[in-house]
């Protein structure tokens, strides 16, 4: 199975790159793009039929290694 | 004394480190690969600043998961000194040997410049060669060097001054326009609640001697010295 992961700076947490990429839309024009967040897409391949083994195997390797959970939350499906 | 400097894949500032020890004070150091699972019983250990593993995903993120990191971790555990400068910084506070965790600088700027940072607690294995409150200039070096953490997390540091130095004037008034990264309460470096973990984002290696023009980051590694009851 495809682990579709995302991984974003949690809400409140301030996200520099999304503040300078907001000021960016908004000078091209883009006057109601607000609170623009940036964030991290990762695929991976789990050698795993089973859904809910494949489930806690990428929960593991969000909370272990993929997000750092002071700061950033994720969120994943599993195709 | 016998220093242990870490090595990672993409350390840079491993052998400022060692001259500082070694040439600089006359310490015996040991540079120890991060596949080595021991520290071959060195009195102190230096996490030391460089991109670790590209900064891949986040800096730090996969230099904890070094073989090394195991025995660093009991090492701290046992009381050992550790010592962790920018990404040396960034790398103990993925291995949670310290609280928090570091954003991208609020500029998104690499900065690199002498920066000011006042010394607020000078009890420590770190900084007594300091005196309280003493301001010293020392530069940085980083991208990622906008500490955060929780509210909580924050309010304990300061009760327990664990909070050790602080971005500041040159005056050292601790002021919104003397904090480079929009770092959590001007945090430059912190220490963990037993006193033998120090992590600092400016680099006292770089400053560390005459011919630098500033010494001034040469009273972190005295202290650490004399801490150890080492006479230089």
């Amino acid at each position: 199975m495809k682990a579709k992961i995302h991984v974003t700076l949690k809400q409140g947490i301030l996200d520099p790159q999304g503040k300078a990429i907001e000021h960016a839309l908004d000078s091209l024009g883009f006057k109601n793009a607000a609170n623009v967040r940036v964030g991290k897409y990762m695929e991976v391949d789990v050698q795993e039929t089973d859904k809910a083994k494949a489930d806690a195997q990428v929960k593991q390797m969000c909370e272990k290694l993929l997000a750092n959970t002071i700061i950033e939350e994720y969120r994943y499906e599993l195709v | 004394m016998n220093v242990g400097v870490i090595v990672f894949p993409g350390s840079n500032c491993d052998h400022d480190c060692r001259h500082v020890f070694q040439t600089v004070l006359g310490q015996s150091v040991q540079m120890i690969w991060h596949k080595e699972t021991s520290l071959k019983g060195v009195d102190a250990v230096v996490l030391p600043g460089g991109f670790s593993y590209g900064d891949y995903l986040r800096t730090g993120a996969i230099a904890r998961f070094s073989p090394v990191m195991g025995a660093v971790k009991a090492f701290a555990k046992d009381g050992g000194a550790v010592i962790g400068i920018c990404n040396g910084f960034q790398i103990l506070l993925e291995a949670g040997l310290l609280p928090g965790a570091m954003l991208r600088n609020k500029s998104l700027h690499f900065i690199c410049k002498d920066v000011h940072v006042k010394v607020e607690n000078a009890a420590t294995a770190f900084t007594e060669a300091c005196e309280s409150g003493q301001v010293l200039k020392i530069p940085v070096a980083h991208a990622d060097g906008n500490y955060y953490t929780d509210p909580v997390t924050l309010a304990a540091m300061q009760a327990n001054a664990q909070i050790v130095l602080r971005y500041c004037t040159p005056e050292g008034k601790v002021t919104p326009e003397a904090n480079p990264n929009g770092s959590l309460d001007n945090i430059a470096g912190i220490i963990n609640p037993e006193g033998n973990v120090l992590g600092m984002m400016p680099h006292p290696e770089r400053c560390a001697e005459d011919v630098l023009g500033n010494k001034d980051g040469k009273l972190i590694f005295l202290s650490l010295l004399k801490a150890m009851k080492v006479k230089v």
